[in-house]
């Protein structure tokens, strides 16, 4: 009794501590935005505008979808590298669902397709214990793979061996209510609150259904893992699968829970690359969004909000690439990344008990 | 020693025999005599031509998984060969067309210029590792991205002979003549020869096996990757011997491209090979990151990937089921040697214990 007290106790007060923390971060972070729209003072860089942040926030999506993934994969004990791969097999069946039924069914397609690939690495990992980061090298390998199925799919539907047609695009809509006030903030240009009006309007103008959903999972997934009985015994199969045993909790079943969700996950990501955001299936889009994702989860420190924070991080330099072409491209997604390993070392430095205990997987390779 | 030998050669057969069989189920399952297929592949492959240019394909992909091996053999994952490989080439290709030496010289500062590169990019992650403790899985995937998108993208444009313009024709000034190797033999009226950089290869080969197996670095190498702690508390210095993986797997990475570079292309430009940091992770795996089973597996692989060409010439069926062949080839060896390990080791324990007993009776 003491015990449960106890943790319930400090996970009472991490929590706070933490949303206390994120809360600061992200006021700091629009405040240094504001500033530098400000000074900047140039119509063309409207880095705090609704219009930037609505493509920030599409352009996240995939690669929270893949850091949501590896914080189920991760919270059960699974180190999941296939995430690219699952990531790649989603935007595929992304593409093939839209064009058979509609992107609903895509994005459903694309979901059991990264859950396939999840199954794969589940089998490997858990029932043969295969090293984890191999298996998820051989997935993403075989994920290459999916070229066979655009060989055969794509060129009689009015596509080509490396991509599809173009794919019917999905709605977009302004939220009622919050969209427009947003907007009329936003449009009085006063300092701080206008950039903030704007940044938050980017969740609420021109987005999709998909988009709000697939938002709507971040507080899911914090949800499901923490408050329910499930999320309770998948992170103890993570995190401890001796103690959890002797408890009663199937290991190996939560084990393949967690790594078919996060397949799900990647592969709904993959979806939403090519159904929503860009239209159209092409081979290689992905471009390694599994790998940031994966990442981002790092930054996050394994909890779906941080991740969120990291994943529009990288969508917000994705947009500045996508709207600025004079920009050079590769330095600004470069400077991105390398912002990313720094705060990656310094959160792995702080927190390196958490993450072996997360993360702890031996390479076994001998 | 035998159960030994039985269990290692077991795997790699599954794992083929897995390949072709999952393979032929989904050629089937499109309308596709997988027979008919392989047959032809078989007839295609087993042609001088072919073979040639197998065995050309065959030199980067063992340079990339000795590169891997290196790391693999103390438990570091160098993901980063792929973009070690090409900052190498395209630097050593900028230095090998603006100097003139005599062919020795000219060959020599080419490739320690590679070498250099691949070994100092490689050598940031094993920085990042030893000084930061970051992952080097995550830090080599990183370092790949800012290696082929970043730098070798910015490189190409500065360095480029038309001064940037973004056509597809883009490329560096060629490299002087000195620094280029011969081909060795010509077969099928001079279109196919053998790039004489083999021989580098060959000695890339003797050199990792006699480091890793008869040196005290190599010795080092492996007690870390066996045990890291029972190393360390024997004297071995655990970042130093991180560091010196790192380096010497990046070393290796900058030869990977040489062979296509100096022989073929004569410069760096738009089309220059890349996948193969990848290819080289499946060789070593398959490889069990011996030098005989590096050769044999980057033999396999290359043979996959020259004679597939075939299946698209003829219609018989899309080239990639190539690939299709070549993930699961990756993913049923991964999962037969560990089966295999676990048999091995169970059997050893029964034998033993069987000794045991007869001897106490």
């Amino acid at each position: 009794m003491t015990s449960t007290e106890a943790e319930t106790q400090g996970r009472f007060n991490l929590k706070k501590s933490r949303s206390v923390r994120f809360t600061l971060i992200g006021v700091a972070g629009v405040f240094l935005l504001a500033i530098t729209q400000e000074l900047a003072k140039n119509p063309t860089s409207d880095i705090t505008s609704s219009g930037t942040w609505s493509i920030a926030v599409a352009w996240s999506i995939p690669i929270l979808m893949a850091g949501l993934g590896g914080i189920f994969s991760e919270r059960a004990g699974v180190v999941n590298i296939g995430l690219e791969g699952m990531m790649i097999v989603g935007t595929w069946a992304g593409a093939v669902g839209t064009i058979l039924v509609d992107p609903w069914f895509g994005l459903v397609l694309a979901a059991a397709a990264g859950a396939l690939g999840g199954l794969i690495m589940a089998v490997a990992t858990v029932s043969f214990q295969v090293d984890h980061i191999i298996a998820g090298v051989a997935i993403n390998v075989l994920a290459v793979a999916t070229r066979y199925g655009s060989d055969l799919f794509f060129p009689s539907h009015g596509g080509s061996i490396t991509q599809s047609p173009t794919l019917t695009a999905p709605a977009s809509f302004d939220v009622p209510l919050l969209g427009t006030m947003f907007r009329s903030i936003e449009d009085k240009e006063w300092l701080f609150f206008s950039d903030l009006a704007g940044i938050l309007g980017g969740f609420v103008i021109h987005t999709t259904w998909f988009t709000l959903f697939l938002i709507a999972l971040v507080p899911f997934s914090t949800w499901l893992l923490w408050k329910t009985a499930f999320g309770l015994r998948l992170r103890s199969a993570g995190e401890h699968p001796v103690a959890a045993d002797s408890l009663g909790v199937n290991v190996y079943k939560y084990k393949y829970y967690g790594v078919v969700i996060s397949g799900a996950l990647a592969g709904v990501g993959g979806g939403f690359l090519s159904v929503v955001l860009t239209g159209i299936y092409k081979e290689g889009q992905t471009v390694g969004k599994g790998f940031i994702g994966l990442a981002t989860m790092l930054f996050g420190n394994y909890h779906p909000v941080g991740t969120a924070g990291g994943a529009l991080l990288f969508g917000f330099a994705e947009t500045l690439r996508l709207r600025d072409p004079a920009a050079p491209h590769g330095l600004i997604l470069g400077i991105a990344i390398v912002l990313g390993l720094a705060l990656l070392y310094y959160i792995i430095k702080r927190n390196w008990k958490r993450v072996t205990v997360v993360g702890r997987t031996r390479l076994r390779l001998r | 020693m035998i159960t030994r030998i039985k269990y290692t050669l077991a795997a790699p057969a599954i794992a083929l025999l897995a390949a072709v069989i999952f393979s032929s189920v989904v050629l089937l399952a499109t309308g596709v005599s997988p027979i008919e297929a392989f047959s032809n592949m078989a007839e295609y492959g087993s042609r001088g031509v072919t073979l040639v240019a197998v065995l050309n394909r065959s030199i980067p992909f063992f340079i990339s998984g000795i590169a891997v091996a290196i790391g693999f053999k103390m438990n570091l994952f160098n993901i980063g060969v792929e973009g070690q490989y090409i900052l190498a080439a395209i630097v050593a290709a900028k230095v090998g067309s603006s100097v003139d030496l005599p062919a020795p010289l000219q060959i020599t500062l080419i490739l320690v210029t590679a070498m250099t590169v691949g070994a100092l990019w490689s050598g940031l992650a094993g920085v990042m590792k030893t000084s930061r403790g970051v992952h080097e899985v995550i830090s080599t995937i990183m370092l790949n991205a800012i290696a082929v998108a970043g730098v070798t993208a910015f490189l190409l444009r500065r360095w480029s002979v038309d001064g940037g313009s973004q056509s597809l024709e883009t490329k560096l000034p060629e490299i002087s003549e000195s620094g280029w190797f011969p081909v060795l033999f010509t077969v099928d009226n001079g279109r196919v020869g053998l790039s004489s950089f083999i021989f580098v290869a060959i000695v890339v080969g003797v050199v990792f096996h006699f480091f890793v197996e008869r040196t005290r670095w190599g010795y080092d190498l492996r007690a870390t990757g066996i045990s890291a702690t029972s190393a360390e508390s024997s004297g071995v210095n655990p970042k130093r011997t991180v560091i010196l993986a790192m380096v010497l797997s990046g070393a290796i990475a900058g030869l990977v491209g040489m062979s296509e570079l100096l022989t073929f292309e004569h410069n760096y430009n738009l089309r220059f090979v890349q996948g193969i940091g990848f290819t080289g992770i499946a060789v070593a795996l398959l490889g069990r990151n011996n030098l005989a089973g590096i050769a044999v597996s980057a033999f396999v692989f290359a043979w996959l990937d020259v004679a597939s060409g075939v299946l698209e010439v003829r219609g018989d069926a899309p080239r990639a089921v190539v690939g299709l062949m070549t993930g699961v080839v990756i993913l049923a060896a991964v999962i037969a040697y560990a089966v295999m390990e676990r048999k091995r080791a169970e059997e050893e324990l029964r034998t033993a214990s069987e000794a045991i007993e007869e001897v106490s009776t």
